[in-house]
């Protein structure tokens, strides 16, 4: 059955790509999308080709550097962490300032929430976002809470908390989840996701400096496969602002982290097949998130599909559309559509009919046209 | 318990164990032994297991059969893992089977069985087939939990897996073990955790829960000296897992030795039967492989530590070793076992391989008990898919 499913869905594949039948089992076997480089910023000085975790390293350094009250702690961290994200740090910044911690989220996120009320920069890395739950009390009611409550006394600017996230290819329950929704719904938290090298390093300087906790939810299955050119100078790319990835004039697609690249995808077949333009959207920020940039291409494309790989119910997509319908509404053409995860546990062996793929996506501008 | 004058027997052993034989009248096998373990550590307690430990021929056999059949089984899924037709995540126990072959062997049927994600040995012993272990590696529908969990999540009856979260089983363990004794039916659960888990807080939540309360549950440290690739001294303040309850009792148990896993399983079950509440047992062992598969192990240790293991403390060969000085087997039994293992695994995994995959229908089955929309939302140009239950659940 599910090799008939895969029969399925190759022929279903090759419908609307008629003429590249002979990449067909490519397509279906290997990662679930092509990555598309960034542009190189033209602003900022010299580049280099880094993958995300070498950029992500390099923001790391750029932050011990700049910073000597700065300390970088989570599980196997000294040792490059399981990504390698933190590699040589410990070599370069002392063993005081990048450590291992035991096993114990709850114990990092306090940790780190107790510095940072002290003034330290805690950079805490938890070492898949499916294992961030265990912290979860900490950040929502602490991290979130302490400026609020104290008057503004105290607060934990400083804190920020990496985490792993999304589809892998193989994760199963526990090492593919995206929890970015969860977070979102506590006022006083930042969350963030970047979609490659680029904006990873830009992003994480962001959350580094930014006065408020973050949280930067890395999308794992990037961090070898996007390379971007990236500045080697600090940089930040600002938190709360999303960019439009792709111009185009019939239907905006929204997505974030590894999603973005699915969609650029999906343009790109629409584009051939239905000779209609997709505007992408690239929301970086999931908190606060870009309504205004989101709802100006809404107004222009009169149709909007979110697309997330976390389940549907309470997704952040449901955020985006209901505040695109209210802001919107005598604009749009079609009610806004959502392209996401089952409502059901990341599952170990269906990833590739869970995952909302290109193909998903494209049936899903084609019923959005229809409407 | 044994005379001392058969004791004397023990000098032709060539292992430092002291062994005494029974012989059968009609061959010349013993027909049953006994060794000296390594000393216990006790923690809060006045006297602990006894060291000197008798095993009888059958169940020499027994064991033996058992720790080998874990070695096998780990041995293929590794392999398995390098052809790719297993797929994700895959921890191996290789290094570490004494301990469960040990517990599960003073385990009385009432008794019940957490543990981490190191569960595959776990899963062949409460039960399952070695061919419903690797179909739910593979992923295919003869899997021990319908090919739907993974290498991490095999479960069985008395067995409540298989958990992904680490330390996050250790309270369930302990909501087991209350389980038995409200409704009295004599049972223990043991909750098994690594010496990383260790760390983790909901571990000593419990730890006080299950004391305030007497709660029969077996707490277990498996100490396999690292966690990832931190070891336990840059993990821990305190490297005495047996203590670290405080005021819940404690033995240290050279978890090598499957009949000293064996002898403190018994006196850990008369422990907390006795109403005495729960008790913690540390097994030091050591695992061969890297933590999963994604990691050689090597680079946080070095390979003669691993080789060093390998040849003066593996669970197998020591107990190889002992049983056949002990003469309670020879040398062609061992081998002809051996053989019949091989066989079994090896049928095992190629029915595995063939095994049928799971229908797509199942990616929304078993969710909730009955859905309360039919279908699961989500939208797919394909079929929509409606919730299914598979049950029934081993606990229904
Ligand atoms: C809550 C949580 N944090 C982190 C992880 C990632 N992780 C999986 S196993 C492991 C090490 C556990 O070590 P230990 O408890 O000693 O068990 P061992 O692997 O040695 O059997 C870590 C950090 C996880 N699965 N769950
Ligand atoms: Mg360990």
């Amino acid at each position: 059955m599910l090799s008939k499913l895969r029969t399925r869905l190759r022929s279903a594949g090759k419908k609307l790509l008629l003429s590249r039948n002979s990449n067909q089992r490519k397509h279906v076997r290997s990662a679930h999308f092509t990555y598309f480089p960034s542009e190189r910023p033209n602003t900022i000085g010299e580049t280099q080709k880094l993958n995300m975790y070498q950029a992500i390293n390099h923001a790391l350094t750029l932050a011990l550097e700049n910073d000597p009250r700065s300390v970088i702690f989570g599980e196997d961290v000294a040792f490059g962490g399981v990504f390698r994200c933190t590699m040589d740090l410990k070599k370069r910044f002392g063993a005081n300032r990048v450590f291992n911690t035991p096993l114990c989220e709850q114990g990092i996120a306090g940790f780190g929430i107790g510095l940072a009320n002290v003034g330290i920069s805690a950079i805490a890395e938890i070492q898949f976002a499916d294992y961030i739950f265990p912290a979860f009390d900490q950040l929502v009611n602490e991290a979130a809470k302490v400026r609020y409550r104290s008057g503004g006394t105290f607060d934990c600017g400083k804190l920020t908390v990496r985490a792993p996230c999304g589809a892998v290819g193989h994760g199963g329950l526990y090492h593919s989840q995206s929890p970015e929704a969860y977070f979102a719904h506590t006022p006083g938290l930042k969350i963030v996701v970047p979609r490659g090298a680029m904006h990873a390093k830009g992003l994480l300087l962001s959350c580094i400096d930014e006065p408020d906790p973050c949280i930067i939810f890395e999308p794992k299955i990037l961090y070898r496969t996007a390379v971007d050119e990236v500045p080697l100078a600090h940089y930040k790319i600002e938190i709360g602002k999303a960019e439009v990835v792709r111009k185009g004039n019939t239907v905006t697609l929204v997505g974030w982290g590894t999603q973005v690249h699915v969609l650029l995808e999906v343009a790109d077949l629409v584009q051939e097949k239905l000779n209609v333009s997709c505007e992408v959207i690239d929301l970086i920020s999931i908190l606060p998130w870009d309504a205004e940039l989101v709802c100006k291409s809404a107004r222009k494309t009169g149709r909007v599909i979110i697309a997330h790989e976390a389940p549907m119910t309470n997704g952040f997509g449901a955020e985006i559309a209901a505040t695109v319908q209210a802001e919107c509404f005598l604009y749009l053409e079609a009610p806004v559509q959502r392209v996401t995860g089952w409502d059901c546990p990341f599952p170990h062996i269906f990833e590739q009919f869970y995952l909302p793929d290109k193909w998903r996506c494209f049936a899903a501008v084609r019923d959005i046209l229809k409407y | 318990m044994i005379p001392s004058c058969i004791r004397n027997v023990a000098a032709q052993s060539s292992r430092r164990n002291m062994a005494s034989f029974f012989f059968s009248k009609k061959s010349n096998y013993a027909t049953e032994a006994s060794f000296e373990t390594k000393p216990y550590r006790l923690h809060k307690l006045n006297h602990g297991p006894s060291t000197q430990v008798t095993v009888t021929r059958d169940d020499a056999i027994e064991l033996f059969k058992k720790l080998h059949t874990i070695r096998r089984i780990e041995t293929a899924a590794g392999n398995l893992y390098k052809e790719k037709i297993i797929r994700g995540f895959c921890h191996l126990y290789s290094g570490q089977e004494a301990c469960a072959v040990g517990m599960k062997a003073a385990m009385r049927p009432q008794d019940a069985v957490i543990t981490a994600y190191r569960a595959h040995g776990w899963t062949y012993l409460m039960g399952i087939e070695p061919f419903g272990v690797f179909a739910e590696l593979t992923g295919r529908q003869g899997g021990n939990a319908k090919g739907k969990g993974g290498s991490m999540h095999m479960y069985a009856k008395n067995f409540y897996g298989g958990n992904g979260i680490v330390g996050a089983q250790v309270p369930l363990g302990v909501g087991i073990a209350f389980a038995q004794k409200y409704i009295n039916n004599g049972g223990v659960c043991l909750a098994l955790y690594g010496d990383g888990a260790a760390n983790q807080g909901q571990v000593f939540e419990v730890y006080n829960m299950a004391k305030l309360w007497d709660v029969p549950c077996i707490f277990v440290c498996e100490n396999n000296g690292y966690g990832m690739g931190t070891s336990v001294e840059r993990a821990a303040a305190s490297t005495d897992y047996y203590t670290r309850g405080d005021y819940v009792p404690g033995i240290w148990i050279d978890g090598m030795d499957v009949l000293a896993v064996r002898e403190a399983t018994k006196f850990a079950i008369e422990h907390c039967t006795s109403g005495k509440g729960p008790i913690i047992m540390e097994t030091m062992t050591y695992r061969y492989s890297g933590h999963s598969m994604s990691d050689p192990g090597t680079s946080y240790r070095t390979r003669e530590e691993v080789q060093e293991v390998r040849q003066t403390r593996d669970p197998l060969t020591s107990f190889k070793e002992r049983i056949l000085n002990a003469n309670l087997v020879t040398a062609d039994e061992i081998k002809t076992i051996e053989g019949e293992i091989r066989k079994s695994v090896d049928d095992a995994v190629k029915a595995a391989k063939n095994d049928k995959e799971i229908p797509l229908s199942e990616l929304t089955a078993d969710i909730y008990t009955t859905c309360l929309e039919n279908e699961i939302r989500n939208t797919t140009p394909f079929n929509p898919l409606s919730h299914a239950r598979l049950g029934p659940a081993v606990n229904a």
